[in-house]
């Protein structure tokens, strides 16, 4: 067996610090070591998106990274953006446009969101569908996903249009 | 008492049926805290893994376990030597087979499960995998079925006598080794005669490529024994999580009422996760072994390779017509490829599902069908993959067949349609082939469709088209895509429906809270569907309590009443229809309650909105709310305290949703790049419960189609590997890909379902299929295109264009 690796990382804001195979994968300790189970595992090979997670201000998929490259990551997961009593616009607009169905790919999804909205505050539509396309969603055939971001967009725009 | 709302203010409240209510799954969905199974951690639970074959046909001469149990974490492997003294190395499939669990002797196709690795967690399971020596010895492969039926390789040497007879099978008489039955309905020779008499006659070959649903959550398990109390509990993503803890009694000996089987939130269904998998036996083996709790989860190789395959329909038609275009007769003849063990998801009656319903939305009367099923070197499944049993090949054949026929009559489409509608005023319609259609209205929603996409203006423009492509002018065609579907589902009627011999019935079982709240458990599972949206609408009509204050249960068997789960679009048709129902019999109870506390004769109240009223004295009445109270502190002479009801809906028959659908699409005939420039998709689903989930599944139903029209296929090299096995081969749609999609509707509500309601979520795969490949097929139809094979991807349309000459 090879050797373990000393790994620190910050999630959602909390340094955990442990010993890890070199061979496991990002997900794994997400979900079976830390139990933040809001990401998914849908394909292991980087199609889907469900295990999508921020990283240093990217979005990452977490089922094709080791998490000794993660070392020393600043990671946010779902469970990062918001809760019950801090809501992300996002979260909001996804259950106001019916923007998920089984709910699978839905943190995922979210998760890419906030990082597309950073990236393109007011997208258009052909920019919602071009900077999602690595998110794959069987349910709901994207029109109320993209529905849901736009509208995300234009809530957060209001918001610090007020602000400043 | 002065009433403070209004009426209408009253039922806004209630959220009931017809309102866009937003879904109560959500909040914990979007925030990451939805409970999937693999979301579940026991203490101590152990990872069961499989060694799978490599060969999609072969005998396995020994399998050597030594070096893997090696393996630091790995605790045991299984094989089927260790299954056989539990007789649980074989198991009975749905569809009245017998599947292997783990190979037993032999492996029929690339993938197949030949031992089970059971380690402390999932890179253990892998490197014990990685040592598992399994010697084979490869035998010829088979991967045409018309190829089986002549051939002399025997695949299933276990459904062949000792002389070399084949011995009938579960669905009759066997004619070749690899034969699994022969299935018809209609009439034959009256059918024939039509055809050799009629004007014209159009012939056509179609393959309906194999496909597989794909759900972003694959198939998997945890299963739990304790030994101390005898219980066995079983989470998994099941359909059916009723008929599962019945198959894994009957199977495992274990009596049904120590079983408690839970389906979790899901990830998707769409039929994949109907079937009971060799996984889920050698869970709760392994955990029986063990004494520990073991998860098993498919990979997404696993998923599409092994468990549930959808369509692989070889089918040949011919239908006839007057040189009017007046349809006289249709003869379908279907060789299906259902792998090496025949697992299909059908009610046990229908082997080949409701495929009799291929006479489609038309007056057809005379018509036969015969369906051959064979065994082949694939893996077994054949589920429906978002749709009613076989209906979407039934529907692809028979807007196939229209299209064809038009060309044959030089005919217009949408007249050829219009003109073989049945008419309204014929339903109840038995159609040709047995179905009683029990309501529609195709004219008009036909008449609706066409209008709305300018279907005139769409013809001149594509008429245009042609000659500026003839003229050099532009290298781009247009097609239109027209389909009209019926579909048939909410199986099912327990006189012909059941699945081993399970009536298809389902159930609702409602308890009403002292102040006025209530929780429904249902015999149905979400999957993304919204049942606790939905059904607590239902309810919230029916008996007039808030929506909001209604909870709805799942997928606990030790809970939940029985019910065969949710597929073919049954949930609304059979549980909704229960929900109504058992809402009914509240409603009953609570009327002699308020006659009581009213001081007035029981049919001297009316039910209204939210309470019960004295006819003729507005003024006086009950609400819900204090008849529920009432109900758990009055004694009230004659009547039981509390407020539950359960009923048990056996459906009287099917119900037939239908659509109209039309697809425009731009095609570059250099790149073979089809470009959706609209999509109008028109449902009628009878009444609707809730219009935002409708064009919701609308939506992921029409997107489903455009990856199984375009581009999605389970294909096979000669040897029998798989090609597509991971998402990079296997086309799922993003959302570059996909357009938006203009929904409508009409309302032709079920004369025979309480609410009216129909069911929606197949419908638009169902008819959006053939809308796709019609559009593409249309595109080159003035160019002599007649007919060609799905999935229609870049390289396949390329081609077309290419055969047709365009490229010159």
């Amino acid at each position: 067996m090879p050797k373990k690796m000393h790994i620190t990382l910050t999630v959602n804001g909390k340094e955990e610090e442990f010993l890890a195979e070199p061979r496991e994968l990002l997900i794994y300790t997400l979900r079976e070591r830390l139990n933040i189970t809001g990401p998914h595992i849908g394909c292991e090979t980087s199609h889907c998106g469900a295990c999508t997670v921020t990283i240093g201000g990217k979005s990452v998929k977490s089922c094709t990274m080791f998490v000794a490259q993660a070392d020393g990551a600043d990671i946010t997961t779902i469970e990062g953006i918001g809760g019950p009593d801090n809501l992300h616009p996002l979260q909001e607009a996804f259950k106001e446009h019916h923007g998920l169905q089984c709910g699978y790919c839905t943190p995922g999804m979210i998760t890419r969101a906030t990082k597309l909205l950073e990236e393109i505050p007011n997208p258009t539509e052909e920019e919602i569908r071009f900077g999602m396309a690595g998110n794959l969603c069987r349910c709901t055939g994207y029109q109320n996903i993209v529905k849901s971001i736009q509208a995300a967009a234009a809530e957060m725009s209001a918001a610090k249009e007020a602000a400043e | 008492m002065k009433d403070e709302i209004t009426r209408d203010e009253r039922v806004d409240n209630l959220k009931g049926m017809g309102c866009s209510r937003k879904r109560v799954e959500d909040a914990r969905f979007t925030q990451g805290k939805g409970n999937y199974v693999d979301d579940i951690k026991l203490d101590g639970m152990l990872f069961g893994d499989f060694v799978r074959s490599p060969y999609a046909h072969a005998r396995i001469t020994s399998i050597n376990t030594e070096e893997a149990l090696k393996v630091p974490g790995v605790l045991a492997v299984l094989t089927a030597a260790d299954l056989e003294p539990l007789g649980l190395h074989w198991m009975p499939t749905l569809a009245g087979d017998k599947q292997m669990v783990l190979a037993d002797g032999k492996v029929l196709f690339q993938g197949q499960e030949v031992a089970f690795v059971v380690a402390e967690d999932r890179y253990a399971a892998a490197d014990g995998i990685e040592l598992v020596e399994v010697e084979y010895e490869e035998l010829p492969v088979i991967v045409d079925p018309f190829e089986a039926l002549q051939s002399d390789v025997v695949l299933r040497e276990d459904l062949v006598a000792e002389d070399g007879s084949v011995p009938d099978g579960a669905h009759g008489a066997r004619k070749h080794p690899n034969h699994i039955f022969t299935w018809e309905a209609g009439d034959k020779d009256p059918t024939d005669q039509v055809i050799a008499e009629a004007d014209v006659v159009a012939t056509e070959s179609m393959y309906y490529h194999r496909t597989h649903p794909c759900p972003l959550e694959t198939c998997g398990c945890v299963a739990s024994m304790d030994k101390v109390n005898g219980k066995l509990t079983l989470w998994g993503t099941f359909q059916a999580p009723h008929a599962i803890r019945t198959v894994v009694s009957l199977i495992s000996g274990i009596e049904e009422h120590n079983i408690r089987v839970i389906s979790p939130d899901i990830g998707g269904g769409f039929g994949n996760k109907v079937g009971a998998y060799p996984g889920y036996v050698c869970s709760v083996v392994a955990s029986i072994v063990t004494g520990k709790p073991v998860k098993w989860i498919e990979d997404r190789m696993d998923n599409l390779m092994t468990t549930a395959f959808a369509r692989d329909y070889h089918m040949t038609g011919k239908i006839a017509a007057t040189k009017e275009g007046k349809i006289t007769g249709l003869h379908c003849q279907v060789v299906a490829d259902h792998g090496g063990f025949d697992a299909c998801a059908d009610p046990t009656k229908f082997p080949a599902g409701f495929m009799n319903i291929c006479t489609g939305s038309y007056d057809i009367p005379t018509a036969y069908l015969e369906v051959d099923g064979v065994y082949t070197n694939k893996a077994p499944g054949g589920v429906s993959y978002r749709c009613s049993f076989r209906v979407t090949e039934a529907v692809y054949f028979i807007e196939r067949m229209i299209e064809v026929l038009a060309i044959e009559l030089n005919m217009d489409a949408a007249e050829l349609r219009r003109m073989n509608f049945i008419k309204k005023e014929q339903f109840p319609y038995k159609a040709a082939l047995g179905w009683e259609y029990d309501s529609g209205d195709y004219h008009t929603a036909w008449d609706k469709a066409l209008e709305t996409v300018d279907y005139a203006g769409l013809r001149a423009e594509q008429a245009q088209r042609v000659e500026d492509f003839k003229a050099g002018k532009t290298r781009s065609l247009m097609g239109i895509g027209l389909s009209f579907f019926t579909e048939i589902v909410g199986a099912g009627p327990v006189k012909n429906c059941d699945i081993l011999g399970l009536g298809m019935f389902d159930s609702c079982e409602i308890r009403i809270h002292p102040t006025g709240s209530a929780i429904a458990r249902l015999g149905t599972i979400s999957q993304g569907q919204g049942h606790a949206t939905t059904f607590a609408q239902i309810l919230a009509t029916e008996i007039g309590l808030p929506a909001d204050s209604i909870t709805i249960e799942e997928g606990d068997t030790d809970t939940a009443p029985y019910g065969l789960g949710t597929y073919g679009s049954r949930s609304t048709p059979v549980a909704g229809a229960a929900t109504a129902m058992a809402g009914r019999k509240i409603r009953a109870k609570a009327q002699m309650i308020a006659a009581y506390l009213l001081e007035v004769h029981d049919n001297d109240v009316e039910f209204d909105v939210d309470r019960f009223v004295v006819k003729g004295a507005p003024e006086r009445f009950k609400t819900m709310k204090e008849v529920a109270f009432a109900a758990y502190n009055q004694a009230i002479p004659g009547l039981e305290p509390g407020l539950e009801a359960v009923s048990y809906y056996d459906p009287p028959n099917m119900t037939y949703p239908f659509g109209a659908y039309v697809c425009v699409m731009d095609i570059d005939v250099d790149t073979g790049v089809p470009d959706i420039r609209r999509f109008y998709a028109l449902d009628d689903c009878g009444t609707r419960i809730n219009p935002m989930i409708i064009e919701g599944q609308v939506h992921g139903g029409l997107t489903e189609a455009l990856a199984v029209s375009l581009g999605q296929e389970i294909a096979y090299d000669d040897m029998g590997n798989v090609k597509t096995g991971t998402l990079m081969d296997f086309f799922l749609p993003t959302a570059w890909e996909v357009p938006n999609y203009e929904t409508d509707h009409t309302v032709t509500p079920s004369p025979h379902h309480p609410i009216g309601a129909k069911g929606v979520g197949e419908s638009p795969h169902v008819g959006g299929v053939p809308c796709f490949s019609n559009a593409v097929q249309d595109a080159f139809r003035p160019f002599g295109n007649r007919h060609t094979n799905m999935p229609h991807d870049h390289w396949r349309i390329w081609k077309t264009a290419n055969e047709l000459g365009l490229h010159e």
